[in-house]
């Protein structure tokens, strides 16, 4: 009892969100990390640095020499058995995109922080979802965080999805408004941590191992190529299963109370009236201002998509249809048609009204009366506003 | 009795006579089999590895191109992390992924003192897309993307001024420079003429701490439009010319090989330019 509750007086720290990011890393215990330093992600790496500088962790840093370095040090890495970190942003993703579809082709369980931002030219080092949208494709499980208390605990989520279902997952976290942003946050710790996640062991002949030679990252002639491609899709739609699941495993042993698991689970979260005239729907921090713009309003609901890849169509599709008008609000375009979030809702867009806005690019900022604005007028926005 | 694995089998698909793989014998006949390889995209990984097959019988992975020497250090963290001290990395390339695409990687590796052994199978051209020019590629070979021109078919006083009549017109990119100018401990040059001398090396190398360097000169059947029963005897030719002398370099010092004569090299320098078809008009 003395025990649980010196733990439990631990409780929340104000921590920044990157700090809390490396300690939460520290605490799941990777063999090895490696990075490359770009804005908003820098905070996160420069502490995994001074932890291993310190001695308060053992992994092995290797500092690369650019991202598209880093993602391969850790496909090595992980290859050759180890559980591996590494982080990113914007450019950084792009220049590691060669590398981050082959991890996902390879089936190694990988797990990335990327630290959103506007993607350049013109060149621009805020906040947006560019970046992930451009590797929505890329065989990588995407979660998406409102705040850092979320982003860590999907950090571990992430290391027990990525090692069980052999699919690398990233975790979106939006640059400056998240990683540098201050707040309580409560770090699980590492007993927590092993409760839930167990000690990363590679399965024998699935790794580089000179008693059990293998060969990895074999020449795939038509023959084969299609059969692997639809064997990855498979179990990546298996995985809104394994993540649902270990979700709550997860809030179970992190003492989290959920009241209603039908609205709030890994896959997504649902908050406002049972009956909703209107649903927003977006991902990330912004979800926090939406939030806050429709305190006790009683005709608009929220849906939070935590989940993003594998798209959990089937499981949000209870909440949506409650609504009659559907508002998608993103910070990612696709040029010369709708926005990437809005396509993989148009399954819905059977009775429904849905319309589509773009908002927050390059950091601009999305006010409150922004929100109110487009719920009340909805009616007179187009298919797609920039707002 | 257990069965031993061969570390590289018969089977494969490369072109006969093929100059890398003659190289890659050798090698593997260095290797140890506590022996990690990282392969990067090029005409070995494609003729060893046609799934579900496998020449391989060392642990074998292939990522990409450009970044085998990124993958090993990943393999070295992680063998460095479970204590496993008596396995080798060894990168194997070809000349686009070290000469070109790969570079700013390797220097990357070398910066690090990562303890790989990094080798390289010069074909001098993009062998596996069909012979177009790299880094390594000899000034005045003809290649698919430094083609010698046809005078006959200029159509103008103009453009007959730019007919190319050299092939390709830069200097080969000197690697082992490069790799010296890292303070790479062991770095060591040779040819597909030369099994022992290859084998040597590769033994050599795995002796000493810190990154290695082995240049292996392979010739390559089509790209040099050469005879299938030439490469080893072009190897030689190559070395006793001055085209590719043998090298090998410890702590920045020459202690093998270096340069013929000139007087004996000039026998050898037209039988080796004659004989490949790279060269001619």
């Amino acid at each position: 009892m003395a025990n649980k509750k010196s733990q439990e007086s631990q409780g929340s720290q104000i921590l920044e969100g990157s700090h809390a990011i490396a300690l939460t890393i520290k605490n799941i215990n990777p063999d090895v990390v490696s990075a490359y330093p770009i804005t908003p992600q820098t905070h996160i790496v420069e502490d995994l640095a001074k932890i291993k500088a310190n001695g308060e962790a053992d992994y092995e840093y290797v500092r690369a020499e650019s991202e598209f370095a880093a993602a391969s040090i850790v496909l090595g890495a992980s290859a050759a058995g180890s559980r591996v970190y590494s982080a990113t942003s914007s450019q950084g993703l792009l220049l590691m995109t060669e590398v981050i579809y082959n991890i996902s082709g390879l089936r190694l369980p990988i797990v990335m922080t990327l630290a959103n931002r506007a993607i350049s030219a013109p060149i621009n080092i805020w906040n947006d979802q560019q970046d992930a949208m451009a590797i929505k494709d890329a065989g990588w499980i995407m979660f998406f965080a409102e705040n850092n208390q979320e982003a860590i605990e999907q950090h571990v989520l992430a290391y027990k999805i990525a090692e069980k279902m052999m699919i690398p997952v990233f975790v979106n976290v939006d640059g400056f408004i998240l990683t540098h942003c201050y707040e309580p946050i409560k770090i699980p710790q590492k007993k927590e941590i092993d409760k839930f996640l167990p000690k990363y062991k590679a399965k024998k002949g699935e790794f580089l191992d000179p008693t059990n030679p293998v060969t990895i990252g074999a020449f795939m002639t038509p023959a084969h190529y299609q059969q692997s491609r639809e064997d990855l899709h498979i179990d990546f739609t298996k995985s809104i299963k394994e993540i649902d699941k270990e979700y709550f495993l997860l809030q179970n042993i992190l003492n989290n109370k959920i009241k209603n698991k039908k609205t709030n689970n890994g896959l997504f979260e649902y908050s406002g009236p049972v009956k909703p005239k209107t649903i927003i729907v977006a991902m990330g921090s912004v979800i926090g201002t939406i939030k806050s713009a429709l305190k006790n309003n009683k005709q608009v609901g929220i849906l939070k998509i935590k989940t993003y890849r594998p798209f959990p169509h089937q499981e949000i599709y209870d909440i949506m249809k409650e609504a009659k008008n559907i508002i998608v609000l993103e910070k990612a375009l696709s040029f010369g048609t709708l926005g990437p979030l809005y396509s993989d809702l148009s399954i819905f867009n059977k009775k429904q009204k849905i319309k589509n806005f773009i908002a927050g690019l390059g950091g601009k900022d999305i006010k409150e009366k922004d929100i109110i604005k487009i719920t009340q007028k909805f009616d007179n926005y187009d298919k797609l506003s920039f707002i | 009795m257990t069965k031993e694995i061969k570390k590289i089998s018969s089977g494969h698909n490369a072109c006969a006579g093929c100059g890398q793989l003659s190289a890659v014998q050798s090698v593997m006949r260095a290797l140890d089999k506590n022996t990690i390889i990282a392969n990067a995209t090029g005409c070995l990984e494609v003729t060893t590895t046609a799934y579900p097959q496998s020449a391989w019988g060392l642990p074998w992975i292939h990522s990409l191109f450009e970044n085998p020497a990124a993958v090993a250090t990943g393999i070295s963290a992680a063998l460095k992390k479970r204590g496993e001290k008596k396995t080798k990395v060894v990168v194997m390339a070809g000349d686009g992924g070290t000469f070109d695409i790969g570079m700013g990687i390797i220097s990357g590796m070398w910066e690090r003192k990562e303890d790989i052994l990094y080798i390289c199978y010069d074909t001098e051209s993009y062998s596996n897309t069909g012979f177009q020019a790299s880094g390594a590629t000899p000034y005045g070979a003809s290649t698919s993307t430094s083609p010698k021109g046809d005078k006959n078919k200029c159509q103008k006083i103009k453009t007959c001024d730019s007919v190319n009549e050299i092939g390709n017109e830069y200097q080969k990119k000197d690697m082992i420079k490069i790799a010296l100018a890292h303070d790479v401990p062991y770095v060591a040059q040779s040819t597909a003429g030369y099994p022992n001398d290859i084998f040597n090396k590769v033994k050599k190398a795995l002796t000493m701490k810190g990154p290695g360097y082995i240049q292996i000169l392979s010739p390559c059947i089509p790209g040099w439009k050469i005879k299938t029963n030439e490469t080893v005897e072009l190897g030689k030719l190559a070395n006793l010319s001055n085209f590719y002398p043998l090298l090998e370099y410890v702590n920045g010092q020459l202690i093998s090989g270096g340069l013929n004569s000139e007087k004996d090299a000039k026998k050898f320098k037209q039988e080796y330019l004659g004989k490949q078809g790279r060269f001619k008009d």
